[in-house]
């Protein structure tokens, strides 16, 4: 692994994070590959508060606090705006939760990825609504615990699929990249960067205070959910071709799961359906990602 | 040169001479013809925009928020049901301090379903910080857009041109189109003082202390309070280029009247009929109110001053509260030592015909009174 360079930074240290929180790491390495050419809009959750309390930011571009269903729209505006204001070269970068994304901002996604609109849009996954305490989002994977997914409930529908939405769009780059991988983000960054037209990345963000682990394990974590292939890395072009990233070797979700107090309540028989339906996603993913390499 | 237009025309054709980078729009009864006739002014190039075709209101007026903090001028149009859906997103663009302008064709809200005219959809906005200004003509709505943007720019507070539904957006009436040279030298390019521009990097909208926030609503009140004023020199400049004048509160025979109506929108051109007629003799006076929000209390004082009555017709309805203008009246005149009591008249809620006939049996049925009510009146339909 290479060491990080201390350089291009447009995150400063210090911020409201709880410690080990992975979107602070995700924020930090895509804003170090955007560069200082860089506007930011930002939605209600965890993401808004990392960026800082007046009259302290934790970041140097630019950022606007948009309402929580708007990112993306607000981003095709601004967007607008900068290209009518001779700003064609500034990135606009739309920086979203999975709440922000998945539930309540679906709509201005879908708009804005339809149209095509030239920005980047990140989604810092951490798999439930964080900020306000952990209730459950369309982004939380089945028999997790949450606040409102409590003990007795735990949560008893799939991930939404966020990525095969976005590739119905039909849109010139979408990429999953993890925290844990960061190389991997920030090269994902850099081509998101290069392309133009309406770009996704969904960043799974490893969260210690909801997900229940540790707060040093989260890099382990992250690295755990990608080898399970609970969340694998790839790349989809112009909503069609599937580009696999280099991951580790695929290890059972029991060793994901097992990690994290959020699963304590599983049995067997549904670590048994997580697997299940992992592999199911993953021999869809990987066939498709081989058939475009052969 | 003058040509016959409609108010959604005159609406577009305003938008236009304003020269707006971005525009966000979304179709609507009784605006759509607005977003129509400014997406093929920017399609024949006519206006140098961005045109952005949004899936919502709430993401039309989330554009114009971008939009506007890139520094570049935003302009929208909406009506009703499309307007209530940007409600939240009013509050981000006032709180925000962006000069967005958006043209609103009012039209009653559902349920039930009603395509005419009332005022609730925009009174219903009246806290959110935006500026509302109401037009009677399609002259005005033409004038009153760049006008409303040279206002907006100034003060930093969203603002509303509200125009009547079908009574003034689908109406054709003769317009002076103003000469565009005239109108640049009126309204220049926006100057952003604060915009999003890594070269010099602010952030906006985020968090902020409980006193922070205390401060800063206390400067939107105090800037509130400076829009007369502002309104003053922006009427004063338009009227020496144009020779028009559109004044914060208007009045027609008030001098010394018995009754002075208080009304807004197409209802004062109704009013100005039945003045004509049969109103002057009988002592009736007309106060048009442009303004809504701020509510222009100096102004409306010293217009109602030496009245017996101010009597207010709302073509809006706060359920369980009455008339919005009346209230509002109410507490303008309260304490003022003048006295004027306030007649509170519900008519014309969605579309209904107030006609001059109308009038004529109301304030002959008030002057024929020995005490005037206080309790709301309906108007006949």
């Amino acid at each position: 692994m290479q060491a990080i360079q201390a350089e291009n930074e447009q995150v400063h240290p210090g911020s409201f994070s709880c410690p080990g929180c992975g979107l602070t790491m995700a924020y930090r390495h895509v804003l170090k590959a955007l560069g200082r050419n860089t506007v930011v809009v930002t939605t209600a959750g965890c993401g808004s508060v990392v960026a800082g309390y007046f009259p302290m930011t934790s970041i140097k571009v630019p950022f606007f606090h948009c309402s929580f269903g708007t990112a993306a729209s607000t981003a095709s505006g601004l967007r607008a705006g900068l290209d009518m204001m001779g700003k064609e070269k500034t990135h606009v970068l739309a920086w979203a939760g999975d709440g922000g994304t998945f539930d309540i901002g679906l709509q201005s996604l879908s708009g804005a990825a339809e149209r095509n609109d030239n920005v980047l849009y990140v989604c810092y996954d951490n798999e439930a609504y964080m900020n306000t305490g952990v209730q459950r989002s369309s982004a939380t994977p089945p028999g997790t615990w949450t606040t409102t997914t409590p003990g007795e409930a735990p949560e008893d529908r799939l991930k939404k699929d966020i990525i095969g939405i976005m590739a119905a769009h039909g849109i010139p780059y979408i990429a999953t990249a993890c925290t844990s991988f960061p190389e991997d983000l920030r090269k994902k960054v850099r081509k998101a960067r290069a392309v133009s037209g309406f770009r996704f990345l969904h960043v799974l963000a490893p969260c210690p205070t909801g997900w229940m682990y540790p707060a040093g394990e989260t890099v382990h974590i992250g690295r755990l959910a990608v080898s399970s292939r609970m969340f694998p890395l790839f790349e989809i072009l112009e909503g069609e071709t599937i580009r696999l990233s280099s991951m580790p070797d695929k290890i059972p979700v029991i060793d994901y799961l097992k990690a994290q107090r959020r699963f304590r309540t599983l049995n067997e028989e549904d670590v048994l359906r997580i697997q299940e339906d992992v592999n199911r996603r993953w021999s869809k993913i990987s066939s498709a990602g081989r058939r475009e390499e052969a | 040169m003058k040509t016959l237009m409609t108010g959604n025309e005159a609406a577009a054709m305003g938008a236009r001479m304003s020269r707006p980078q971005v525009i966000a729009a979304y179709p609507i009864t009784p605006q759509t013809s607005i977003a129509e006739k400014l997406a093929d002014y920017t399609a024949r190039t006519e206006i140098e925009a961005r045109y952005i075709k949004v899936e919502s209101e709430t993401s039309a007026m989330a554009a114009c928020i971008g939009g506007a903090l890139s520094g570049a001028r935003v302009f929208t149009a909406t009506s009703s049901q499309g307007l209530a859906l940007m409600h939240e997103l009013l509050h981000w663009a006032a709180g925000a301090r962006l000069p967005v302008v958006l043209v609103n064709v009012n039209r009653s809200m559902a349920a039930p379903w009603s395509l005419g005219v009332d005022h609730n959809d925009t009174l219903s906005q009246r806290d959110t910080g935006c500026l509302q200004v109401y037009c009677e003509t399609a002259q005005e709505v033409l004038d009153t857009v760049p006008m409303a943007f040279a206002l907006a720019e100034e003060a930093l507070l969203p603002t509303l041109v509200c125009m009547d539904g079908f009574l003034l957006s689908h109406y054709t009436e003769p317009v002076d189109i103003p000469d565009q040279e005239d109108m640049d030298r009126f309204l220049p390019r926006r100057k952003a003082e604060y915009r999003m521009d890594p070269n010099q990097p602010f952030t906006f909208g985020g968090g902020v202390s409980s006193e922070v926030l205390y401060g800063l609503r206390r400067r939107m009140q105090q800037d509130m309070d400076a829009v007369p004023t502002l309104w003053e020199d922006t009427n004063r400049r338009f009227e020496r280029i144009f020779g028009r004048s559109h004044p914060a509160v208007e009045t027609h025979n008030t001098e010394g009247c018995d009754l002075a109506l208080v009304t807004n929108g197409t209802m004062a051109g109704t009013v100005r009929a039945y003045l004509r007629d049969r109103g002057v003799e009988k002592g009736v006076g007309l106060v048009k109110m442009r303004f809504f929000r701020p509510f222009p209390v100096d102004a409306l004082r010293k217009a109602l001053r030496g009245c017996r009555a101010a009597v207010v017709i709302d073509r809006d309805l706060s359920p369980g509260g009455g008339g919005i203008f009346a209230q509002e009246v109410r507490a303008a005149l309260h304490g003022t030592g003048d006295g004027v009591p306030v007649v509170s008249v519900i008519g014309g809620l969605g579309g209904v015909d107030v006609t001059p006939d109308h009038l004529d049996r109301l304030f002959t049925d008030l002057q024929g009174r020995r005490e005037l009510p206080f309790e709301t009146l309906w108007m006949e339909v």
